[in-house]
């Protein structure tokens, strides 16, 4: 009998969320199975344990303890859609989907529920654009900057000039893949270099044919906008076809540990944008040790902590605690709502003396978010892989994207979304 | 006990050819109608739309599409996902070419777009069969997925090659954009379930359907007793991209409101909804409805119930879920090939006979 209740309850609380908790909830929808698992898994670890992290040393935010609320995307949106719905009921504070795909999804959605997103180095480059997207944050960079920002570091290269030069973008074809081709298109224009578009379809594991082309056309240069398996696949081709490594450059979500590792010796050499520095030398790492992986609380089985994804993980979290902490001084209150969290993000400021306050002193670049942008200053490094350290390192300082290009395109891009629904233009 | 034919009287030809010729069983089919339209809207909220019953009812459609071909006519296709991305951009280019149209016959022009192009691929079915059609529409669906990434109009040249559906309404409710109610949405699909539904039905036993029946059971003998194969199967392709066009639209409007080609109707898709329709059961309308929700609503619910009432780690969850739909698929197909349906009708027929079995 008691187990016919059992059932009986269980039954019909299946498709129910559970109750409203008067804590700060930070949503984390995270992959940890499926094709991008690999990568999901630190990121979430990182993002995770920060906030345990918080809760272990400091109590929580302002005293109010940190509730994170877990569900499984599977990088997929639709999955990804059915989280955010499950989820936004427990007074969700921001999301952080960790897929452009997912984010493209949940922008026109945040906006009618007013939860806002923060789509750190993804998701849609013209949400920089704040007085079309309110709810939308994309600090510190955007694609459109990483695209810049590896066609400036190319440029250097071939010292100053990138005139009758071929570059060649290997993409993962789907909107996050696509995202820089815009920007590229107009960097080849402004510096005369001749751009050619390799896509790969997800999840990437087959790319024979891609460099196939990348030897009959031998570009000068490779930039990659990879994700998941199609990393590490690519990096292995380049090396196959003894493409100088130097000459490969990925976006900040092609390089971490699992990208270069697969390909041993052979990815010496191979440089990736980076938005904060790699390693685990930093104070916040001792805390995270001390407080919550040597205690046994850490998301994951502790492989992950220290590597780049780790890493972005962890300062996903702490912009998202930052802003939150923003919002609490800006509203006097300890327990926010969504709402005051985008005020947090909309005067969110990375400054060096903050980042040194949480042990991240030189981690990631500095920069203030305002009404107008939300995407930072759109700055970021170069980082290349030793494979005989095993280490990434940085070989450049924080650049800054080239901003005649891309403000244009953001502005286009933004009022043909404000145009296409209705909204009106704030901050004026 | 209550379910009997005994002491139904028809007394006309069009009590004869009820669908639902048993009393209990009309009942149950008008009491799903009325709870489906006059309960359910003023209960559901943004989960229960988005995450329930949204895509269960657009996958019903495309099941039912799917069943019409391969269920009722026997050609297997594995183009849905193609044929519903068809539909899908059909009606974004509808939407932002005419700003003015009526969300709903956006749908239904979409739905008549992607009719015409499945009716195109189904030409090879005319001479080649089986497992051979099966890869002449394998071919549909790589060729459209890469059609829609490739050619920038489709997508009106957008930066990342994505589709976002803008705000339409029907009369002061809006269906799509942000500002579109849950209720609204879930009764906009509700009313193309049910009309398609009830067509796919009447289609199925009249004349065309039972060609196309003729045509799955054995080409050659229904051919020489004159049913013209050009036409069954011409017509079968037509129907069936019509209602997987319908479902592609809602599912890219409606339900998600954003999509790319590559993720959203990969060749995954395809094979979903060919799963629903062998669960639910081939040649069956309620099977489609079966093979729908086991395939959309029992994740969710496997979900819920392991994370929610059982605390696992959502990651555990997850490859869990895989096992037990997989044993589930398993275990139906064992217990009964013909799927679900099937397995509903040999209840019906146990239930006829009830209490006092012979």
């Amino acid at each position: 009998m008691n187990f016919k209740k059992t059932i009986f309850s269980a039954l019909a609380t299946l498709f129910l969320v559970s109750p409203v908790l008067a804590e700060l909830v930070f949503p984390s929808l995270s992959y940890r199975t499926g094709p991008y698992g690999p990568n999901g898994i630190p990121f979430a670890d990182g993002y995770e344990d920060y906030f345990t992290l918080l809760n272990e040393r400091d109590g929580g935010l302002g005293g109010e303890p940190i509730r994170v609320v877990k569900c499984e995307t599977a990088y997929n949106t639709e999955k990804g859609v059915e989280c955010y719905e499950s989820t936004k009921g427990e007074g969700s504070l921001v999301y952080q989907p960790l897929s452009t795909g997912i984010t493209y999804q949940l922008i026109p959605k945040s906006a009618a529920d007013s939860i806002p997103i923060l789509s750190s180095g993804y998701g849609r480059t013209s949400g920089r654009n704040g007085k079309v997207f309110k709810w939308v944050f994309n600090f510190p960079g955007t694609y459109w900057d990483a695209a810049s920002i590896a066609t400036k570091h190319a440029m250097d290269m071939s010292g100053g000039s990138l005139e009758g030069k071929k570059i060649a973008l290997v993409y993962h074809n789907s909107a996050y893949g696509k995202e820089p081709i815009r920007t590229l298109e107009a960097l080849s224009e402004k510096h005369k270099f001749e751009l050619s578009l390799l896509p790969v379809d997800h999840p990437g594991q087959e790319q024979k044919s891609q460099w196939l082309q990348i030897r009959r056309e031998r570009p000068d240069y490779i930039f990659m906008w990879g994700w998941g398996v199609m990393n590490s696949v690519a990096i292995q081709e380049a090396a196959n076809i003894r493409f100088p490594m130097e000459n490969f450059i990925g976006v900040w979500w092609s390089g971490s540990e699992n990208d270069v590792l697969p390909a041993g010796e052979a990815a010496h050499g191979y440089k990736s944008l980076a938005m904060h520095a790699p390693g685990d030398n930093f104070p916040v790492y001792d805390d995270m040790r001390k407080y919550v992986i040597d205690k046994g609380l850490g998301a994951g089985d502790g492989s992950n902590v220290g590597t780049v994804l780790y890493s972005r993980g962890m300062y996903a979290a702490i912009m998202a605690t930052e802003a939150a902490k923003t919002a609490q001084k800006i509203h006097g209150v300890s327990k926010i709502t969504p709402t005051m969290m985008r005020d947090g993000l909309e005067n969110l400021e990375m400054s060096e003396e903050k980042m040194a306050a949480i042990g991240i002193a030189g981690f990631s670049p500095t920069f203030k978010a305002t009404c107008e942008n939300h995407g930072g200053q759109g700055s970021a490094a170069i980082q290349q892989w030793d494979a005989k350290k095993g280490t990434w390192s940085f070989i450049t300082e924080y650049m800054n994207s080239d901003a005649s290009v891309i403000e244009p395109l953001i502005l286009a891009d933004s009022s043909q979304y404000a145009a296409e629904n209705n909204i009106k233009e704030r901050c004026n | 006990m209550l379910y009997r034919e005994v002491g139904e009287f028809k007394t006309s030809y069009a009590q004869d050819s009820h669908t639902f010729p048993i009393k209990f069983d009309r009942y149950r089919y008008y009491f799903v109608i009325i709870v489906g339209l006059l309960f359910i809207p003023f209960i559901i909220n943004d989960y229960w739309a988005n995450a329930v019953f949204l895509p269960f009812l657009i996958y019903a459609i495309a099941a039912l599409g799917l069943n019409i071909l391969t269920g009722y006519c026997g050609q297997v296709s594995l183009g849905t996902g193609g044929f519903m991305a068809v539909g899908a951009y059909a009606s974004y280019k509808f939407m932002t070419a005419f700003p003015d149209l009526n969300i709903f016959f956006v749908i239904i022009l979409s739905g008549f777009v992607t009719a015409f192009v499945g009716t195109l691929f189904g030409l090879p079915s005319l001479r080649i069969k089986g497992f051979y059609l099966a890869v002449a529409t394998l071919a549909a669906q790589f060729f459209l997925i890469w059609l829609f990434n490739k050619v920038g109009w489709f997508y009106n040249y957008s930066a990342t090659g994505m589709i976002t559906a803008p705000s339409r309404s029907v009369g002061s409710f809006f269906i799509t954009g942000s500002e579109s109610t849950p209720a609204a949405k879930y009764l906009f699909c509700f009313l193309f379930v049910f009309l398609l539904a009830w067509i796919a039905r009447n289609l199925t036993r009249g004349k065309i359907g039972r060609s196309w029946m003729a045509i799955r059971d054995m080409d050659i003998a229904a051919e020489i007793i004159g049913v013209n194969p050009l036409i069954a199967k011409l017509s079968a392709f037509a129907i069936s991209s019509f209602y997987v066009g319908v479902a592609g639209a809602l599912f890219f409007s409606v339900y998600l409101g954003a999509v790319e080609p590559t993720e959203a109707f990969s060749i995954q898709k395809s094979f979903i909804v060919l799963f629903m329709v062998i669960i639910g059961g081939l040649g069956s309308i309620f099977g489609s409805f079966a093979g729908a929700a086991f395939m959309v609503l029992l994740p969710v619910a496997l979900k819920n119930l392991l994370v929610l009432q059982f605390g696992w780690s959502v990651d555990i969850a997850a490859h869990f879920e895989f096992i037990i739909i997989g044993g589930l698929i398993i275990f139906f197909l064992i217990v009964e090939p013909h799927g679900l349906a099937q397995l509903w009708n040999l209840l019906k027929q146990k239930l006829r006979i009830w209490p006092f079995p012979y």
